[in-house]
């Protein structure tokens, strides 16, 4: 049992981490009745992944990726920069994706005056009722 | 190196490059002109792609290194038949909905003109990435490139499209980051992003068993999965194809989510291979039975809809269950990929011309209702013939395009000896024949209702700028079903086929 304990969650604690964000973010989009802390969810969620593509590249004692060859050959070990250029370029997406959720909050509230998911679908179904006698 | 070598590279620069002029032009001198920018260059990358296609089918696969580095560095481009023949049908719906869009825009919103060709351009950069890129996570950027232009052109009608195009935005942003998690995991066993070096890594290093690949490829079933609304991950559809503008209804129902499939196809056959799905063999069995329950549930809730364009969006969920049910039988019958990959072309052009016309009766007479539909049928009698020779090829009538889906799905299933299936396409064609029967009967049948006899009506059409492309389209239901059927030089559909089956080792039966 301890041995599991330190092999699988504390050796590996960087991934239960983001496995943990992602689930508080997957909570937050879920359960979340404001249009705002839904969008943060979806940031948390975002975040969470990009955690994870971070603790991917690191090694333990590994130097910054610019080395020449006499350093390899003396034994310095490097972090794989890769993952950190994939995930700039993630978090370019992410600030797009929450730009745009934004923007449409900022729109809802003008149109319906709230940003509260249930009231919203409330007043949409109040005017649906209304054009229907009509 | 040929010209034709950097087609695929110039279809998403040009693309890109006239999405921003047309903002400067837009603001420095005319909005008239977005327009005629937008369609000269979607009419540029069209004719690209047909000489794509043209190369692809006579010479052989055309990849393109991008600045010149070697491919597993650098990010390529790999065209083979299958995004040859994708990027043509989406370059040609985005052609029809663009000419559509001219009049119904400057109807709708004559102030926004300006941004909403600049997302509609970039929306077509994103499509057009997706399909030609051989690098995963160059895919999962154009995916993303294109969900955010999609969401903000649901969203420009305003008022309810508001919320459906959030929902569409909060899901699509989910399937998107499952998606950057399973190349995430990818990565992490292979070390590569370029499709043919993870399936070569994958294939060398005896990687099918590991627990790592198996999550990626689940990641990446349930993150394309939202992207294109198969069954039980389909809600944010009805709302979002049902409150957009008519032209982006029928780009998001037509093309929109089959690139989403295309994106799924192209990482389970191109990165996992048939070695590592023939290998865990319920995968394509589970693929079908949901596609089964995505044709029923579909239709069934298509039948209750009162609005015609919520309709049409259920019908869309069921239209991807056929794709899917396709795609689930690929490796059990001698046809391979061949029904998954007809219905795409079949499915844009059936729902893009009924999106097309159900945006047409908005447009006239703001009609979103079936029952509003009384004596359609005489005051457009155009759009309602092209909307009703749509309808016929989506219940499946010879020679449609409809009716040859349904031939291959049914010989498919036979040849796999899955029976059931055959009855799940009969049942849902009987579910889609008693779906459109109505609307077909309120535009033409239940006229006399209304008191008015026939000769009173007089025709109110709408502008030809926007008659053509549903014309056209509806037209293109009968001829493109006749061309399956018989398979002439000059458009050898089925040869595009038979390449791509051969591509993959499809279309043996074991």
């Amino acid at each position: 049992m301890i041995d599991w304990l330190i092999e699988e969650l504390f050796a590996k604690y960087n991934y239960w981490i983001s496995i943990v964000l992602m689930l508080i973010g997957f909570y937050a989009m879920i359960a979340k009745d404001n249009l705002i802390k839904k969008i943060i969810g979806l940031n948390i969620f975002q975040t969470a992944i990009f955690l994870f593509y971070i603790s991917l590249g690191d090694i333990t004692g590994g130097t910054e990726p610019i080395v020449s060859e006499e350093m390899i050959a003396q034994g310095y070990v490097y972090v794989n920069p890769l993952p950190h250029v994939l995930i700039l370029t993630a978090i370019v997406v992410g600030v797009a994706t929450t730009a745009v959720a934004l923007a449409l909050v900022i729109l809802m509230y003008e149109e319906y005056g709230t940003i509260e998911e249930s009231e919203i679908i409330e007043l949409e179904r109040e005017s649906a009722g209304r054009s229907d006698t009509r | 190196m040929l010209i034709v070598e950097h087609f695929p590279v110039l279809v998403v620069a040009i693309s890109m490059f006239a999405a921003f002029t047309i903002l400067i032009a837009g603001w420095l001198l005319n909005k008239k002109c977005c327009f005629f920018i937008s369609f000269i260059t979607i009419l540029v990358q069209f004719i690209l792609s047909i000489f794509i296609l043209h190369h692809v089918l006579t010479v052989g696969t055309i990849t393109y290194w991008l600045g010149g580095w070697a491919p597993p560095w650098g990010i390529e481009y790999v065209v083979d038949a299958l995004n040859a023949y994708i990027l043509v049908i989406l370059l040609f719906l985005s052609l029809v909905c663009v000419m559509y869009s001219k009049r119904y825009e400057e109807h709708e919103i004559p102030n926004k003109i300006v941004s909403y060709y600049v997302l509609y351009q970039l929306l077509v950069t994103g499509l057009c990435g997706v399909t030609v890129t051989g690098d995963i996570f160059n895919m999962y950027v154009f995916i993303e490139i294109f969900s955010l232009a999609a969401y903000a052109l649901i969203a420009s009608h305003g008022k309810i499209a508001l919320k459906a195009s959030l929902t569409y935005l909060v899901m699509g942003a989910i399937g998107a980051c499952f998606f950057l998690l399973g190349i995430g995991f990818l990565y992490s066993v292979t070390g590569s992003l370029n499709m043919y070096d993870i399936s070569c890594i994958l294939k060398t290093g005896d990687l099918y068993t590991s627990r790592v690949v198996q999550a990626a490829f689940t990641f990446f079933i349930i993150g394309m999965g939202i992207k294109m609304a198969l069954f039980p991950l389909h809600t944010w559809l009805p709302d979002a194809h049902s409150f957009a503008p008519a032209e982006i209804s029928a780009m998001l129902s037509g093309i929109i989510i089959e690139v989403s499939t295309y994106a799924l196809i192209r990482v389970c056959l191109s990165v996992f291979t048939v070695d590592f799905l023939e290998m865990y063999f319920p995968i394509t069995t589970l693929i079908c039975w949901t596609a089964a329950m995505a044709m029923i549930y579909g239709s069934v809730l298509a039948i209750a809809q009162y609005n015609l364009k919520r309709m049409l969006a259920y019908s869309s969920v069921a239209n991807m269950g056929y794709i899917m049910l396709g795609v689930g039988l690929c490796m059990s019958s001698s046809f391979g990929l061949t029904p998954a990959l007809m219905h795409i072309l079949n499915h844009a052009l059936m729902k893009g011309c009924m999106f097309l016309a159900a945006g047409a009766f908005i447009y006239k007479f703001d009609l979103w209702e079936i029952e509003d539909f009384r004596g359609l049928g005489r005051k457009m009698p155009y759009t309602t013939l092209s909307f009703i020779l749509a309808a016929l090829a989506m219940i499946g009538m010879p020679p449609s395009v409809g009716f040859v889906t349904k031939l291959y799905l049914a010989v498919a299933c036979f040849q796999a000896g899955q029976f059931v299936f055959v009855a799940v396409i009969f049942f849902s064609t009987l579910l889609i024949l008693f779906y459109f029967w109505r609307v077909i009967e309120y535009m033409y049948i239940r006229v006399e209702e209304e008191g008015a006899t026939a000769k009173e009506v007089k025709v109110d059409e709408i502008p030809w700028s926007m008659l053509i492309p549903v014309l056209v389209l509806g037209i293109l239901c009968f001829v493109v079903g006749v061309l399956w059927l018989v398979n002439t030089p000059a458009f050898p559909l089925m040869d595009i086929m038979d390449a791509v089956n051969a591509e993959f080792g499809l279309g043996v039966v074991p």
